[in-house]
């Protein structure tokens, strides 16, 4: 059994095996689309708003995605299991370096202090 | 005693989402050895050549990261004079003392919450349970090493890089309170003035805790653990790999303190190193200093470059 995922603001597509969370299927056939951070459910990078589908989930902590986020279908691709195919947006932290090919935008805001970095900010 | 005041630091509590897959992380993957459990369900653990109870506790809670990080001084009379001092200093707050067996096999502890957030403990006593390598008796006759390891099996908990706002109040307490030293500093800005990352040492350690200023409060970037060599270093790499652990960086060198490094992640996302290398720091060795623009090789030497997920990781 396989569910195709749908990353909207990519238009990337895959398909995720039984068994697989999001995260993992994409990074088993080497596509991109959610950043990778810990692929345990602490840092929150890979958070995603699932818009279509259902899933089962694991534990996610709490210090990157409230309980009210997790209720809304606010949650981390590394903690969720389709059900069924799902369409996610990406809007973790990294969502926009990602999108804007990470390399060429990326900046770690040293200096200035002008980029926050909260797990929670939705950039 | 030539090293005295605060020693190392000596235990670091950590928030997991589940306890028993985190047990089996510490324990079989990176190789920790259980001492015990306690009412409050929380999980001791040591590596194998510490001499003290424990220096890694795990409690299960609904948020990853670090609750706390204990540092042992040389004598309980060291202890009662850095609780003062550290109050008088005004740098701290939510000061309190913790009773005596609040941990398991630990004496009292003062507790404090620096100003980049982080919740920090002193503390004198620790129980002995040893290291297992005597062969006429405890610390007699001893083999170099136990039987019995597991896994990745480093010989101590050595330092923890924390992230947070007010390095430059965090700095003062650690420098002018309680004795430490800059082994390294990145600085950034035109006139490279403004320090946005210390690497602390109160011992002969390259480094003991290291911060790098960020606008958040009380993060873990990660806890590292000591590995003797740069070949135990690969074989960390391939215990992590067998054990489809997730692997953040690695193995590659740092230009920061020499060290020959991996970086993965624990079941619910906290960073652990495992390291070798690096030298031996003095008080009177002049501190290194590394520029912004070459935080690249700073940070990993052979790529000399970032990735954006090891700065922007961190519970």
């Amino acid at each position: 059994m396989r569910h195709l995922v749908t990353i909207e603001n990519t238009g990337e597509t895959y398909y995720c095996l039984e068994g697989e969370n999001v995260l993992q299927g994409m990074e088993q056939l080497q596509r991109k689309g959610i950043p990778v951070g810990c692929r345990n459910g602490g840092c929150g990078v890979c958070k995603v708003q699932v818009t279509e589908g259902l899933y089962t989930k694991r534990k996610m902590s709490r210090g990157v995605v409230g309980a009210d986020e997790e209720a809304s279908g606010c949650v981390l691709a590394c903690r969720i299991y389709p059900q069924s195919d799902l369409s996610v947006e990406v809007v973790g932290k990294m969502a926009r370096a990602i999108i804007a090919k990470k390399s060429a935008s990326f900046d770690f805001g040293f200096a200035t202090m002008t980029k926050i970095n909260q797990p929670d900010e939705e950039i | 005693m030539a090293l005295t005041g605060v020693l190392r630091p000596g235990h670091i509590v950590i928030r997991v989402l589940e306890l028993e897959p985190a047990v089996t992380h510490y324990r079989d993957v990176l190789g920790l050895i259980e001492t015990g459990r306690d009412d409050k369900n929380r999980v001791y653990l040591k590596a194998w050549d510490e001499h003290d109870h424990h220096s890694v506790v795990l409690r299960e809670a609904d948020e990853a990261g670090m609750d706390y990080l204990g540092w042992k001084v040389d004598s309980p009379a060291t202890l009662k004079k850095l609780a003062t001092d550290i109050e008088q200093s005004g740098l701290c707050t939510d000061l309190s003392w913790i009773p005596a067996g609040e941990q398991l096999c630990t004496g009292e502890r003062f507790r404090f919450t620096i100003p980049t957030g982080h919740v920090m403990e002193l503390y004198a006593q620790k129980d002995i349970v040893g290291n297992n390598c005597g062969t006429d008796g405890e610390n007699t006759n001893p083999d170099p090493w136990p039987d019995g390891l597991k896994g990745i099996a480093p010989s101590r908990f050595d330092h923890c890089l924390l992230y947070g706002d007010d390095l430059d109040g965090t700095l003062k307490l650690f420098i002018e309170v309680l004795g430490f030293s800059i082994a390294e500093q990145v600085m950034a800005g035109e006139d490279k003035s403004f320090m946005i990352g210390a690497f602390l040492s109160c011992s002969n350690k390259a480094h003991d805790v290291a911060f790098i200023r960020q606008p958040v409060k009380g993060k873990l970037h990660h806890a590292s653990f000591e590995l003797g060599s740069w070949e135990k270093v690969l074989h960390a790499g391939d215990v992590l790999s067998r054990t489809k652990t997730s692997i953040d960086i690695g193995p590659t060198r740092h230009g920061i303190t020499r060290g020959e490094t991996i970086y993965f992640f624990d079941p619910s996302g906290n960073r652990n190193e495992v390291f070798s290398g690096g030298y031996i720091f003095y008080p009177d060795r002049p501190t290194i200093t590394w520029w912004d623009v070459e935080l690249g090789p700073a940070i990993f030497y052979h790529d000399r470059k970032l990735n954006e997920a090891f700065l922007s990781v961190f519970t």
